[in-house]
């Protein structure tokens, strides 16, 4: 403690802001000390969910959103930084003094009570009146499907039954945020799209503010107003699911996003608002990015949809790049091609199975790609 | 034909147990038992008369070390109780990576027999041992003061002696509770009572329910500290059974005491068990 923090004026100023957010992280770190060694789970995480919002933490196994969001439900003390629920500093206050509810990995139910006596222990616990409690638990067990299951243990319930009682159990409580980690990460296939759409259905029913984390890109893509992508501990972009998949920012994110092509090269020269980008063996990427000058290294994505597989050379005005298909996978709506660009990175383009087979490349045959210049994203490195 | 030799496998593989709980158990029992229905002395023989004469003879000479070996026992139990739950939570919940190191050390004095043990802290309670006789020479007690002989003696030494077969029970249904239980306790707004009496301690039930048979019944059954720590005024059933058996050679006596005592420790447990909820204890224990 040498000096006093600047920056801290935001308290006072928050009266005036449109809006408060129901959570903001801003500059948030966490560090475990493991071994002897001080490991960073968390590296600086700063962000803000709005109320009643979708929001998702993606990123992969170890990537810190458990621990990021148990600095949320305060679980976790932050090394550094601030947490704050409805503008309020919450920083160093306990979880069960905490608007916030979350449901765990492991669902975590009382395994000594029934499914009733589960939904009412938050109630229970806040001296809520008999009357409201029974009418509450009532309705909640409504809205998951649970009624005439009161009187199970969670022992004696399937795991998409328990997840439901995971999930009454937090929302009869009425928080002002809800947090689940992997909430459908231990059901099979068929079960978790189908809760998938029913946590849509509760959220935009209860219009509670969902904080969802998931390592699964499709869940997140499907469910979200809006996705922090996580890798290494820090937030690598943040965006509508749409932006994410369309305009990945960095390279992490176009290859956890989907399936992306990389292209590096350097800027040849701009012409007419595009960036070209000249590749040997005659071909060349536009970008459709004019800040860029000629002899900048750039890094480009292009997703696989996105890119026309044919025989002629395409058309000016596109990005054109030649290579030979080395494999091609029949997918029942669409084909799969690899194709293998002369200085030897390999290029991943889908092909809807159009009504003339007469675009149908075969393994081996020399074919052009191309794309419009505003499939082209320069994406830092 | 099959088909009989595959439902069979599973008892055929249980047969040494049955066997062992044959020779250990069933036969001791029903010896003893014929031997509670018999009359006579050790000089003229004993007959198979199989009146309960025994019983009733017994019971009315005995039955004062009768009470006072349930109480001794009820009461170190008790006390065994609040000691060993704070340790085993302490050691569950806090041990962290020693908790082997603590389990090891609360084991430690049972590399020393039984009667070993109970004897040095006869040594340790003397009137004048290394214990009172320094507080006595400084005046801090008085003269007259004295542990040993009395009941204080006797129930210490019944919870020095048993306090583990307390402690680990109730540790290894701690050590079991889902730490993500009782978090999830905290995060519905539970304070840290509410947390521990609301999840915490119902889950920690099926070990001390084995705690308590475990330390009760050895701790109302036995003959040793009541002879190494206690006095004429202590005597404890155990010690009377003992004596009708070894010294007076009474064996119908001994026989129907042990019997009556099985009774009445029995009838105690399922009343406890029944306290305690048994349909709570049972199924928390199946999990
Ligand atoms: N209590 C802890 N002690 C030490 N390291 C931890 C602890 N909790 C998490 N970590 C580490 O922090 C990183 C992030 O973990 P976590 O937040 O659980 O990731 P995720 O939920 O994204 O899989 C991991 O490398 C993990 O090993
Ligand atoms: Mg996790």
């Amino acid at each position: 403690m040498t000096e006093t923090q600047a920056g801290t004026g935001e308290a006072m100023a928050s009266p005036v802001a449109p809006q408060v957010p129901a959570i903001e992280l801003d500059g948030v770190v966490k560090e475990y000390l493991a071994n002897g060694e001080v490991v960073q789970a968390v590296k600086g995480v700063t962000l803000s969910i709005a109320e009643g919002e979708f929001f998702s933490l993606l990123g992969p196994s170890g990537c810190g959103k458990t621990t990021t969001m148990r600095m949320i439900a305060g679980f976790e003390d932050p090394s550094r930084g601030v947490v704050r629920l409805h503008g309020r500093d919450v920083t160093n206050v306990p979880p069960n003094r905490r608007d916030v509810n979350m449901v765990f990995q492991s669902y975590a139910l009382f395994p000594h009570m029934n499914v009733w006596e589960n939904v009412a222990f938050g109630l229970r616990r806040r001296k809520t009146p008999e009357a409201e409690i029974k009418r509450r638990v009532g309705e909640t067990l409504e809205i998951v499907d649970l009624v005439g299951r009161e009187k199970r243990r969670p022992r004696e319930m399937s795991g998409g039954q328990q997840q439901r009682v995971a999930l009454a159990r937090a929302l009869v409580n009425r928080p002002r945020a809800l947090l689940l980690d992997e909430p459908l990460g231990a059901l099979d296939l068929k079960l978790r799209q189908a809760m998938q759409i029913e946590l849509k259905r509760i959220q935009r029913e209860v219009g509670i503010t969902f904080v969802y984390v998931t390592h699964d890109q499709s869940e997140a893509l499907t469910m979200s107003d809006r996705i922090a992508v996580m890798h290494d501990g820090l937030v690598e972009q943040l965006a509508s699911p749409r932006e994410i998949y369309e305009r990945p920012a960095t390279a992490f994110v176009a290859g956890f996003i989907g399936t992306s092509n990389l292209i590096r090269g350097t800027v040849d020269r701009v012409e007419s608002g595009n960036a070209v980008l000249a590749l040997d063996e005659g071909g060349r990427v536009l970008v459709a990015e004019a800040s860029h000058r000629a002899g900048d290294p750039i890094t480009i994505t292009v997703r696989p949809e996105k890119i026309t597989i044919s025989t002629e050379e395409p058309a000016g005005g596109l990005s054109a790049v030649r290579g030979t298909v080395s494999e091609v996978v029949y997918l029942g709506l669409y084909n799969s091609y690899a194709v293998r660009l002369a200085d030897g990175a390999e290029v991943t383009v889908f092909q809807q199975n159009a009504l003339d087979s007469s675009s149908t490349a075969e393994r081996g045959d020399a074919v052009w790609l191309s794309w419009q210049p505003h499939h082209s994203y320069a994406i830092g490195s | 034909m099959r088909r009989v030799r595959a439902t069979a496998a599973p008892y055929l593989l249980a047969l040494p147990a049955w066997i062992w709980f044959g020779v250990f158990f069933v036969v001791p029992i029903a010896a003893m038992a014929s031997v509670s229905l018999t009359t006579g002395n050790i000089l003229e023989g004993f007959q198979q008369t199989f009146s309960v004469s025994n019983y009733a003879a017994a019971i009315g000479q005995y039955h004062t070390q009768m009470i006072r070996s349930l109480v001794y026992g009820g009461v170190a139990t008790v006390i065994m109780l609040l000691l060993a739950y704070p340790m085993a939570y302490w050691i569950a919940f806090k041990g962290g990576r020693r908790k082997s190191m603590y389990l090891f050390l609360l084991l430690l004095p049972f590399f020393v027999s039984f009667v070993l043990r109970t004897i040095s802290w006869g040594f340790l309670l003397a009137d004048d041992g290394i214990l009172f006789g320094p507080l006595k020479s400084a005046g801090l007690l008085p003269q007259g003061f004295h542990v040993l002989a009395t009941e204080f003696a006797v129930i210490g030494g019944l919870v020095y002696n048993f306090l583990p077969f307390m402690v680990l029970p109730i540790y290894v249904a701690l050590e079991r509770v889902d730490p993500r239980v009782i978090e999830a306790a905290y995060d519905l707004y539970a304070s840290r009572w509410a947390a521990f009496r609301r999840v915490v301690l119902p889950l920690s039930l099926p070990g001390v329910f084995a705690g308590v048979l475990m330390t009760f019944v050895p701790a109302t059954a036995d003959p040793v500290n009541a002879r190494v720590l206690g006095g004429t005024g202590t005597t404890m059933i155990g010690n009377i059974i003992q004596t009708e058996y070894m010294t007076n050679n009474d064996y119908p006596t001994a026989s129907a005491l042990s019997f009556t005592l099985m009774a009445v420790l029995l009838v105690g447990i399922f009343v406890y068990a029944r306290s305690l909820g048994t349909e709570n204890v049972l199924e928390a224990a199946a999990r």
